[in-house]
């Protein structure tokens, strides 16, 4: 059997890795011309340190069946996807240019179509949690030591369909699925509290039957320590609320609602650049 | 024939245990026997179609052959989404069974009635979608579709065609010629099959000759002998306990046309783009939305006088 090429005892440089996720997002919705960047960066370190550290995964061998699952269920943010992908070596840095371009299989919405190392594919928001618990079921009757990670949106957890899988999981004792939401306060239009209020989220999630933990967001040790959940360890599915801030890494879009749909063009893709540490133009992929 | 399904697919997942069975919270009295004796391949999702779906398309992803089970809209278009994007675009092995096809459940309402699922269904790229007109019928189509991988679609009804049983004529992709004739070919799919075999015995009455095709298998559509009885009997007239709107009608229309196989005559029995607004048992209904044998005879006839 191939082995992990990740443990945790030789972890990656995850901050490197977020950064580098974060300079890719900007590049790829500059060039692209595409929305979303806001959701990406809130994202990079919850998938710097599941891509980084936690999953089990083998860029050589994309679909060996021990690995860990990951759904990126709010699938707007897949650039995010494609960058972790791209940094642990299953897709050329290169290919990340041609994301939203005519004819590119690197989408806006997460697609699994050619791509090695995408699960699964989403787009509509509230879909990933009830294939991973699918797959979180399958692998137990396997006898599977894999685990399956979803992450979601805040605005997402609109969606009823994440709350017939939120029981569906519970009663199933799926402790080899492990949830992050990505908690940044804001959605499309508004924030989450003015659009539907999901407070007192925790009490929601632990009401429902599953493992809450609550952490920042973009602290990579406090993200490594509650994501590292072992399949069976806990009799219950488990839920880490990640409390972010949407547009992390880039001032001016940083608890923006504004740069949700927004693309950096112009200065304000030069001022991202600068924020993230080099020249507008010199491409992480370039 | 949700007895015939239920205990084909018992026998299939006594030697196959990749075969799952998830029902949405339906099935009273039809699941039990099949719970009981494989715990490991039975799960009730409860009122959750859109979860049980999505589920479906996980546990297939990881290997297994996965029937959802549920009353037809339920199945279908409470949670089309997760057939469209869980299912469909990741070519998984799921099969979406749909009891009370039609107005099988005729006394419960608008809410109960299948009458777009043909339709919508045929419409998702690489589904395949099942309608058998019998018990026996249903029994052979349920074998051939675990053999068959990706995503699936199996309306049940009750069939009362009480026809003898024919194994060697029910192949999944085929048309089964239920009757010979050179006047009219009469199209249908599922259990209506009933109806359009009294409306043909009426028209061998007077002297008109049918032939008739049973389309079990809409999708995908076998053309050869929908093509042959166009170009051999000219007149058609389709069947089906559906709107008229894109089900058979829809389909042998679109194949025809490609096909250059125009017929000399053309009616679509169905239900006329609406909703029912009364209740009754399916051969009331039939009778009241002019797809019974009495309406199906009238086409035929009315296709030949033109």
């Amino acid at each position: 059997m191939t082995q992990p090429s990740v443990s945790r005892a030789n972890a990656i440089d995850t901050s490197a890795m977020a950064l580098a996720i974060r300079r890719h997002a900007v590049d790829m919705t500059h060039l692209g011309k595409s929305s979303h960047v806001g959701s990406v960066l809130s994202l990079a370190d919850i998938l710097a340190v599941l891509y980084g550290d936690i999953m089990h995964l083998n860029p050589a061998d994309p679909r060996w069946i021990d690995r860990d699952r990951f759904i990126l269920s709010k699938g707007h943010a897949g650039a995010g996807v494609y960058a972790a992908l791209a940094e642990r070596g299953f897709l050329p840095r290169e290919q990340l240019k041609t994301h939203y371009q005519n004819g590119s299989k690197l989408s806006g919405h997460v697609s699994h179509k050619g791509v090695p190392g995408v699960e699964f594919s989403t787009g509509s928001l509230g879909h990933g949690l009830g294939v991973g618990s699918g797959m979180a079921l399958a692998a137990k009757r396997a006898g599977r030591a894999n685990r399956v990670f979803v992450v979601l949106s805040d605005g997402e957890c609109d969606e009823g369909s994440n709350w017939e899988a939120i029981m569906f999981a519970a009663h199933h004792k799926l402790d080899n699925l492990i949830v992050a939401v990505d908690y940044n306060k804001i959605q499309s239009l508004d924030s989450v509290a003015n659009t539907l209020a999901l407070e007192p989220f925790a009490d929601k999630w632990r009401a429902f039957g599953w493992h809450v933990a609550e952490v920042d967001g973009h602290d990579h040790a406090a993200l490594s320590a509650a994501l590292a959940v072992e399949a069976g360890e806990r009799g219950q599915p488990s839920v880490v609320i990640c409390h972010t801030t949407k547009g992390k890494g880039v001032s001016f879009m940083e608890n923006a609602v504004l740069w949700h749909y927004r693309t950096p063009q112009g200065e304000e893709y030069s001022a991202a650049c600068a924020e993230l540490g080099r020249a507008a133009g010199e491409h992480e992929h370039a | 024939m949700r007895d015939a399904f239920v205990a084909e697919l018992s026998e299939i997942a006594a030697v196959d245990p990749s075969v799952m069975l998830i029902t949405g919270d339906l099935g009273f009295g039809v699941l039990a026997d099949f719970a009981d004796r494989f715990p490991d391949q039975f799960i009730n999702a409860g009122v959750a179609e859109q979860n049980m779906t999505g589920l479906a398309a996980g546990l297939a992803l990881e290997g297994h052959k996965v029937f959802t089970y549920s009353i037809a809209n339920f199945t279908t278009l409470r949670c089309l989404e997760q057939l469209r994007n869980d299912v469909c675009y990741h070519d998984a092995d799921v099969t979406a069974v749909a009891v009370g096809g039609g107005f099988s459940y005729g006394q419960l309402g608008m809410s109960h009635f299948a009458t777009e699922d043909l339709a919508i269904l045929r419409a998702l790229p690489g589904m395949t979608v099942v309608a058998p007109s019998d018990a026996w019928e249903t029994r052979l189509l349920t074998r051939q579709m675990v053999a068959r991988p990706g995503p699936k679609y199996l309306r049940l009804d009750k069939g009362r065609a009480n026809l003898p049983v024919d194994e060697g004529d029910v192949t999944l992709g085929k048309v089964r010629k239920v009757r010979d004739g050179n006047d009219v070919t009469l199209i249908t799919i599922g259990a209506i099959l009933s109806e359009v075999l009294k409306a043909a015995a009426k028209l061998e009455s007077e002297g008109i000759n049918a032939r008739i095709l049973s389309v079990h298998t809409l999708k995908p559509l076998d053309a050869a002998p929908l093509v042959a009885a166009a170009r051999e009997t000219g007149a058609i007239v389709t069947i089906e306990e559906h709107n008229v709107v894109g089900g058979l009608g829809g389909a042998v229309a679109e194949l025809l046309l490609s096909e250059g196989a125009m017929p000399t005559g053309w009616r679509t029995v169905g239900l006329a783009d609406c909703y029912p607004t009364i209740v009754g048992d399916q051969d009331y209904l039939r009778a009241a939305y002019n797809m019974d044998s009495v309406a199906i005879a009238a086409a035929a006839r009315a296709v030949l006088a033109r």
